[in-house]
């Protein structure tokens, strides 16, 4: 990716599918390893906890979560609606794989949530990018930090 | 979505406040996950209502006020509290966090106790079957084939379209709820025929019999495939029903399986072209005995002090078969001062275990018979717990991460010489 980086444009536009409207704003957290929610993270702090993760103790409070998808226990959606009670939920998730743990927990976390996106947002969003993401049109925003090249 | 006029009504209101906010959520779920439409669904199973020092604490409720508000604000995600009505549809409660004989061996407060029994009582007020069981199709409910199901619980959800050939998805807590109340879901997934066919075959090389083969059998393919559909053909004998259990529930521990094939003995596996709906395997994956043994190593990575100070039964709850062998296998000896023995079973198998005098064997060689949850679930141990033994593949991948103790996997037959010796002698298959 590096060589062809530098002749890319400063913002790249991405379109998707709506999961859930809404519009936000914030720093990028991009993971390539799918995120569990019951026993995967601690809706008390807004951290990863999961053993072997990438993201193992960082949080993504006010994030743009970017990530492949959803797994493990079917707690999924409750543990991260508790992150919107607790004030540790991200700003918007960014994913690849629809499932209904997704799906559901972005529903009731009530934050933007885009899918289906033209080009791979894993591959275009690096962590600490400014990512605007526009949940009822689908659209993903990201401004790079200069950086790479 | 494409609404029916019965689903309209629910949603104008015509049906009363509750049926609206939960058709209101399922909508917005059914447009986030993309499905057109509704099936309706006759079999619900989640943890409705259930809660805990923190909801009360962020809804500022005590537990005696507490069902309607965490049922319409957490579980339906409405900003206003409606009057919670009797469900509509053949609904269950699945584990929580205490039992109500044995709360004082788990370490729970009375407080605890208390709010679980207050959640309780306004479930079954409403109709709800209090099955308080990760196992509920041992527990008096078992689907039909084809029957539209609203399931949580992972392991569950794999029994009941795997073996059963009833159709659920990973549901959460939610969307069950919202789906008790008014008997509908989103048609996704699992729920349509062209989702339920094998995306990989899995090729047995190595002979698969015993409860631990099918654990391990399960562990590794749940990590090789992921969220994706075995179908697995080759050396096994016919699974009863704990294999299927034990199986399902490790490979959707260790992947996100929803639903497995088993050629010749699962309902849409006649043969493997069936299963597979006539297409090619995505991959096709051998399972020998280097692949049976990584997966044991694997399993026993987390563990190095072979003095075992805790063994862990009945994960999924475990089912009468199992109680026979424990009792068997515990008749007349007594479990090492230095060991504590906890099997966890539902309510509707311990009556049973009771009946048979197994319960009876189990407590006079010193071990515990425990309901409606497990220690990972409970996150309950008990004091001073270092080395755990387990013969459930999904506890082990649990317990360690979530307790911060060691745990050893192996058979039954294993654990229980543990819990009477005070080590750990299993050995590699």
């Amino acid at each position: 990716m590096s060589a062809t980086v530098v002749n890319q444009p400063q913002t790249i536009t991405l379109h998707g599918r709506k999961v859930v409207g809404g519009y936000a704003e914030g720093e990028a957290l991009v993971t390539n390893d799918t995120i569990s929610g019951w026993g995967g993270i601690n809706p008390m702090t807004g951290t990863v906890i999961e053993t072997r993760h990438e993201l193992r103790g960082q949080t993504f409070k006010d994030k743009i979560l970017v990530f492949p998808g959803a797994k493990g226990s079917s707690g999924w959606s409750a543990a991260f609606h508790l992150t919107r009670l607790t004030g540790m939920a991200p700003k918007a998730f960014v994913f690849n794989e629809m499932t209904t743990k997704i799906a559901l927990g972005a529903v009731v976390m009530r934050i933007p949530s885009v899918t289906d996106l033209d080009q791979d947002p894993l591959q275009v969003i690096e962590t600490g990018d400014w990512v605007t993401v526009d949940g009822d049109r689908g659209i993903v925003e990201v401004r790079r930090l200069a950086r790479r090249g | 979505m494409q609404l029916t006029d019965a689903e309209r009504g629910m949603l104008d209101g015509s049906q009363g406040k509750a049926k609206q906010k939960a058709m209101d959520l399922l909508i917005r779920y059914g447009e986030a996950l993309g499905a057109a439409r509704f099936v309706d669904t006759t079999n619900v199973a989640g943890v409705p209502g259930y809660f805990n020092p923190v909801l009360l604490d962020y809804y500022k409720v005590t537990a005696d006020d507490a069902y309607d508000v965490i049922y319409s604000r957490f579980d339906l995600d409405s900003d206003e509290v409606v009057e919670v009505p009797r469900m509509m549809v053949n609904s269950c409660a699945l584990q929580g966090g205490v039992d109500a004989e044995g709360w004082q061996t788990l370490g729970k407060s009375i407080d605890a106790l208390r709010m679980s029994e207050t959640s309780e009582a306004a479930s079954a007020a409403r109709g709800i079957r209090i099955l308080k069981t990760c196992t509920p199709y041992l527990a008096g409910n078992v689907p039909l084939q084809g029957e539209h199901c609203a399931w949580m619980e992972s392991s569950a959800v794999v029994y009941c379209n795997s073996v059963l050939g009833a159709r659920t998805n990973t549901e959460g807590r939610e969307s069950t709820s919202a789906a008790m109340l008014t008997g509908k879901i989103p048609d996704f997934g699992f729920h349509r025929d062209e989702n339920r066919c094998a995306t990989h075959h899995i090729k047995v090389e190595v002979d698969v019999a015993s409860l631990m083969d099918w654990g391990m059998l399960g562990y590794f393919i749940g990590a090789a495939v992921e969220e994706h559909i075995p179908v697995v053909t080759g050396r096994f004998s016919r699974p009863e029903l704990i294999h299927h259990k034990h199986f399902g529930a490790a490979a959707a521990s260790s992947g996100g399986v929803e639903m497995y094939h088993l050629v010749g003995i699962t309902p849409e596996a006649a043969t493997l072209e069936n299963a597979l709906c006539a297409r090619s395997p995505l991959a096709v994956i051998p399972y020998g005995k280097a692949e049976q043994l990584r997966t044991y190593d694997e399993l026993n990575s987390k563990a190095s002090d072979s003095n075992v100070d805790f063994v862990m039964l009945g994960c999924p709850h475990a089912a009468l078969e199992q109680f026979r062998q424990i009792a068997s296998l515990l008749e007349g000896k007594r479990v090492s001062v230095n060991c504590n023995l906890w099997i966890f079973t539902s309510r509707a198998v311990k009556g049973e275990a009771d009946a048979l005098g197994y319960t009876k064997v189990i407590r006079a060689a010193g071990g515990a018979v425990l309901t409606d949850t497990c220690s990972s679930i409970a996150q309950a141990i008990p004091p001073g717990t270092k080395v755990a033994a387990l013969d459930s593949a999904k506890q082990t991948h649990y317990l360690p991460a979530i307790m911060g103790i060691q745990a050893w996997f192996g058979s039954t037959a294993d654990c229980i010489d543990a819990a009477l010796t005070g080590r750990w002698n299993g050995r590699r298959p």
